[in-house]
């Protein structure tokens, strides 16, 4: 029997974004078993939940993550409404769409950018980043803020954006979209990323459904799950592509992602075109009384935003389930019989956010 | 690739040089809270809604404090204010050296009551 050794990788590496620790037990160069370990940036937030008033947690539920911040603050104020009884207003759901949707394609592209960091194209990765840097703009311009857009609150959203602007970013949207199709192109075409993804950290279809993988990784696969369908927010009135590859490689990932930029932008511009007109909050009085488990469709995969009140202004417990959590069982298996130099390339293709996971 | 590549060389950066030109910004972003404090009637419902607890409002010495290192600037207090003596202002708040908390004395005087106040048969009509 070959002598095994043990590498530790992370929590700090140059490729990873985020501090996850995992043990890679070698045996020559070839991986044969991972034991990770998360619990660096562990921050309460759950606990908090407890000592703020239950409209005031949204600000605190939307600092969950830095990247998909909007969708986090939006799943617990639709917890907080169902438990509330609470009908939203139609044109508040069509900008809660619209809103997520911008935050998948910033996070794609941001992952986009990473990704071909991992593998050593730096160029591509500065290209990526350009193009998201012009999504963040729209954010800005629509909430105020650029990565904490703070636009969701319990009854609605905070602002509206005006017919006129929502042309103009339908009309933005145009352009991003070419500049996004030459991106994508030198993505799925080149033959040095092709070469250097293909067949790396193959998931089988099995394996991605009895381990639970969540989003990309487990369309990449062939699993067709997206939250999206279920109809939350406005996206029941849009027509939805779901993006599924077979292969469940690290390039079929990258194929699903590059792909549902596009589909994002279709949401877009769908649901500008039909934004009906109206009030964009309602008032909120009482306090939540019961629990409730809201679930949507994050640029990871599911996220669950568990709440549960009783009565008073103080929530009793949330809890966050993010799907960086539950691809990571699927990272395991993908990481066991690679080669030790495909394991940043494999663990950056889960698209891994560790300071969801921990809260 | 190559079209790419002669675009990018042709165009100009994509960023920009940020302390010598301004940074981006539109008219609803948020940088950081200013307060008028000549309008502020130390009701402490910023201080209640704050969900950092950056804000300290104290009656008895008419101060309104901000610690600006925990605040989030989330724009919850410029919602809550009921006189809004409270704005965002659009520049983000300046690099600083020494942790500590700001503090603005508030100058507002409650305007005093009329007096010989009319029966009330009087005022109806």
């Amino acid at each position: 029997m070959t002598r095994q050794i043990i590498i530790p990788f992370g929590p700090q590496h140059p490729v990873l974004p985020e501090p996850i620790h995992l043990d890679l037990v070698l045996e020559d160069e070839k991986v044969v078993d991972v034991i990770p370990s998360i619990g660096y940036i562990h921050r309460g937030f759950e606990k908090l939940v407890e000592k703020r008033e239950f409209p005031d947690y949204v600000y605190i539920a939307e600092r969950t993550c830095g990247i998909c911040s909007f969708i986090h603050g939006m799943t617990y104020c639709q917890g907080i409404e169902q438990v509330m009884n609470i009908e939203i207003p139609e044109r508040a759901l069509f900008l809660r769409t619209i809103w997520s949707e911008y935050s998948r394609l910033h996070s794609h592209l941001l992952w986009l950018g990473l990704f071909a960091d991992s593998f050593g194209f730096e160029n591509l990765f500065m290209n990526a980043w350009r193009i998201r840097e012009r999504i963040l703009d729209v954010m800005e311009q629509t909430t105020g803020g650029r990565v904490i857009q703070g636009a969701c609150k319990i009854g609605g959203v905070r602002l509206d954006i005006d017919n006129e602007k929502l042309g103009r970013m339908s009309r933005d949207l145009d352009s991003i979209r070419e500049e996004i199709d030459v991106l994508t192109t030198i993505f799925l075409r080149d033959s040095s990323i092709t070469h250097r993804l293909k067949d790396i950290g193959v998931l089988s279809k099995t394996d991605a459904y009895s381990l639970g993988a969540v989003g990309p990784v487990g369309r990449a696969s062939g699993l067709a799950i997206d939250l999206r369908e279920t109809g939350y927010a406005a996206y029941g009135k849009l027509d939805l592509e779901i993006v599924t590859e077979r292969e469940g490689d690290s390039y079929a990932r990258c194929v699903v992602r590059a792909r549902e930029l596009f589909t994002s932008i279709d949401l877009i511009k769908q649901a500008i075109n039909t934004i009906p007109e109206g009030p964009v909050e309602v008032k909120v009085t009482g306090a939540p009384q019961g629990e409730y488990f809201s679930r949507s469709e994050q640029p990871r995969g599911e996220l669950v935003h568990y709440v549960k009140g009783n009565g008073t202004k103080f929530l009793v417990r949330s809890r966050i389930r993010t799907p960086t959590l539950s691809n990571i069982p699927p990272l395991v298996k993908m990481l066991q019989g690679c080669e030790l130099a495909d394991v940043p390339v494999i663990v950056l293709s889960i698209d891994p956010c560790i300071g969801c996971a921990e809260r | 690739m190559a079209k790419t590549a002669l675009i990018t060389v042709l165009r100009k950066p994509a960023t920009i040089r940020y302390p010598f030109e301004p940074a981006k910004k539109t008219d609803i972003s948020r940088g950081h809270v200013v307060i008028d404090e000549s309008r502020c009637i130390s009701c402490t419902l910023c201080q209640k809604r704050c969900p950092a607890q950056a804000i300290v409002v104290l009656k008895d010495e008419k101060t309104w404090q901000i610690d600006r290192l925990r605040c989030v600037v989330c724009r919850a207090c410029v919602d809550v204010c009921p006189v809004t003596c409270l704005f965002m202002d659009t520049q983000y708040t300046a690099p600083m050296t020494t942790r500590g908390v700001e503090i603005v004395a508030i100058t507002y005087v409650k305007p005093p009551r009329p007096e010989n106040p009319s029966p009330t048969g009087e005022a109806q009509t």
